[in-house]
């Protein structure tokens, strides 16, 4: 007899209920958003980075109102003041109030930094999606063009509409500071999305959805955006430093919000004339506050890099 | 090879172009008239003003003599400097401006490679906390804060070096540090990042095990392969050195190209704008160019064949 054949009755036994339980997944499963949720509180820093944010955010709308001065109010008997009790932050040469001016200037700071991510984010998912799913001809000829408009120097853009755009010596309107910082910086973000689409457009999933009769824009805004936001967010997130301190530039180089509003950069530049009477404070807050959200920003986009990396999942 | 050679060239002629013709509709869709703030002026002299720079001929016309003048590499005439030229001011500025950028550049690329190569050798220790620290604060604290920081502690109160100005070799210490230490923290994280992933493949093991010294190890096989994907961001460091100059070279009274530009721009001397700008276009446009190539030519494992699809 062969000894393959040899098999006793006892080897068809019911197994026992403990070998059942082997293949169960004993933990909860979860969701790709908690878990990079759950890798992103691991990471300290990027958390740090977070709970600034928070914590400047909140400021910039409580801030302006808790020691009951306004921006603009202008007091000529208590002009280049030091830091006291009455002003926390001292006074500028017009004797404004500066800690009310620095919580207006993160308030602007921000607002310019998220609204020209957002506006990148917007334009660059439309754009890299548009591309990412058309034929090759049209998708070519739209990358090309980003390309081109991707290697004019990011800045020299920047400054160039902001002087066209503002009378000399008086600053720019909002809206100009953050045209102008989303006017070429949104292409890194199309080429990503593109990127993404034409991965994910040849994916099984998408293939099924159109195999069910979708159309192309059902499967862009149903399957293949929800899937690209990982990245997207991480590149919005690393956008707005970005934004911030071009801004921040501009208005250092006199090109920053029209006065007597005061974004950080137009504060530091002000505040640099006071430099050498010994005025120090005058500069080294704004730039403080602007280190602060670079650095909050950067660790956290850092980490939620980190965090969304398949690569690092355990 | 040639074939992606001729093609990426022509993309940066193109992308010139189009830089040269977004200056020139920009700078003509100014409100305004150069010559109306002297309100005073005879008909006949304003007259002549315009013919003489060209101004009464349609803008179509214009803008055909301006190519061309590009082309010859004429930049135009400064509106407030009747003397200078945009291209004499060219000549004054770019040596020192070039200088504390090669300066910046070459203490960027010397030292954030090696600070991200400690960093990623001695990962989770306290040398590569130490240098992450200087990385965050590279990237996070603008160069122009760095700049006064530097003028304020290192050349004020202590006086160690000139607080501004140019003449020595001491005048362009603190200016270039504040220029690169942005792109040093920006070739520290990446270097780092990079040299991680290569000292976890096959063939350092195999180099270990061959009983190679640990610094030939490092130096020939892990930095080696490393470096390369830094390359590629060489063209954003050159940027940002370009970028940062103007401002640095604003606070520490530097008289370089970037000054220039921030003057101009505070006059509204639009001529002088236009020059500057398309100057910086072609000088950075060419540089990328230059940075891509080399790293075409650096990384064998590129295809030039292949359409990078």
């Amino acid at each position: 007899m062969k000894a393959g054949l040899d098999v006793s009755p006892e080897l068809f036994n019911a197994a026992d209920k403990e070998d059942k339980n082997a293949e169960r997944i004993r933990r909860p499963s979860i969701r790709y958003w908690p878990d990079v949720w759950r890798r992103l509180k691991m990471n300290k820093l990027a958390m740090t980075g977070l709970l600034l944010i928070c914590i400047l955010g909140v400021m910039s709308f409580v801030g302006t109102k808790i020691n009951g001065f306004t921006y603009f109010e202008q007091n000529y008997s208590l002009i280049n003041s030091h830091p006291d009790s009455v002003h926390w932050f001292g006074t500028d040469e017009l004797g404004r109030d500066l800690f009310t001016r620095n919580w207006f200037g993160v308030r602007y700071s921000l607002f310019i930094g998220i609204m020209a991510a957002f506006i990148d984010f917007f334009i660059g998912v439309l754009y890299g999606g548009i591309a990412g799913i058309s034929n090759r001809k049209v998708d070519s000829v739209m990358m090309r063009i980003a390309e081109i408009i991707y290697s004019i120097p990011y800045l020299l853009v920047v400054i160039l509409i902001s002087v066209v755009f503002s009378q000399a010596g008086q600053g720019s309107s909002m809206f100009v500071l953050i045209f102008s910082l989303s006017l070429t910086s949104w292409v890194p973000m199309a080429i990503l999305v593109r990127g993404q689409v034409l991965q994910l457009k040849e994916s099984e999933y998408a293939l099924a959805s159109e195999s069910l009769g979708a159309d192309k824009s059902w499967i862009l805004k149903k399957h293949i955006i929800p899937n690209t936001l990982g990245p997207i967010l991480v590149n919005v997130t690393l956008e707005i430093p970005r934004a911030i301190f071009a801004e921040a530039t501009l208005g250092f180089i006199g090109l920053g919000l029209q006065a007597p509003k005061s974004s950080l950069g137009t504060l530091a530049n002000s505040g640099l004339a006071g430099l050498p009477v010994g005025n120090s404070y005058q500069l080294f807050i704004p730039a403080i506050f602007i280190s602060l959200i670079m650095f909050a920003f950067n660790v956290l986009g850092d980490g939620l890099r980190d965090a969304l990396d398949p690569r690092l999942r355990k | 090879m040639k074939k992606y050679l001729l093609k990426r060239i022509a993309m940066a002629v193109v992308t010139i172009w189009a830089i040269i013709t977004i200056t020139f509709i920009l700078m003509h869709s100014v409100p305004g008239d150069p010559f109306r703030q002297e309100s005073k002026m005879p008909k006949v002299v304003y007259e002549n003003l315009h013919k003489k720079y060209g101004l009464d001929k349609p803008l179509s016309e214009q803008y055909i003599i301006y190519l061309g003048k590009i082309i010859r590499g004429d930049f135009g005439d400064s509106m407030k400097s009747r003397v200078e030229t945009v291209n004499d001011m060219i000549k004054r500025g770019l040596p020192v401006s070039a200088f504390i950028g090669l300066e910046a550049l070459l203490i960027a690329v010397v030292f954030g490679p090696a600070l991200g190569a400690i960093a990623a050798l001695n990962q989770n220790k306290w040398p590569d906390y130490l240098s992450m620290i200087i990385a965050i604060i590279g990237v996070s604290v603008p160069s122009f804060i760095m700049g006064t920081v530097f003028i304020q502690f290192l050349a004020r109160n202590i006086e160690w070096l000139p607080i501004g100005g140019w003449g020595s070799f001491r005048h362009s210490i603190l200016p270039s540090i504040a220029l690169a230490l942005m792109p040093l923290a920006q070739l520290a994280r990446y270097m780092r990042s990079s040299m991680l992933e290569v000292l976890g493949q096959d063939y350092i093991k195999t180099a270990k095990s061959k009983g190679i010294s640990k610094a030939t190890v490092v130096l020939r096989h892990a930095v080696r392969n490393a470096i390369l994907p830094v390359v590629s961001i060489l063209g954003t460091v050159a940027t940002n050195l370009i970028v940062g100059s103007f401002v640095i070279e604003k606070i520490f009274g530097i008289p370089g190209l970037g000054m220039f530009f921030i003057t101009s721009i505070n006059n509204r001397d639009y001529p002088l704008i236009m020059g500057t700008t398309i100057f910086y276009a072609i000088i950075l446009v060419i540089m990328l160019l230059i940075v891509d190539i080399a790293y075409m030519l650096i990384d064998p494992r590129i295809k030039l064949t292949k359409e990078g699809r």
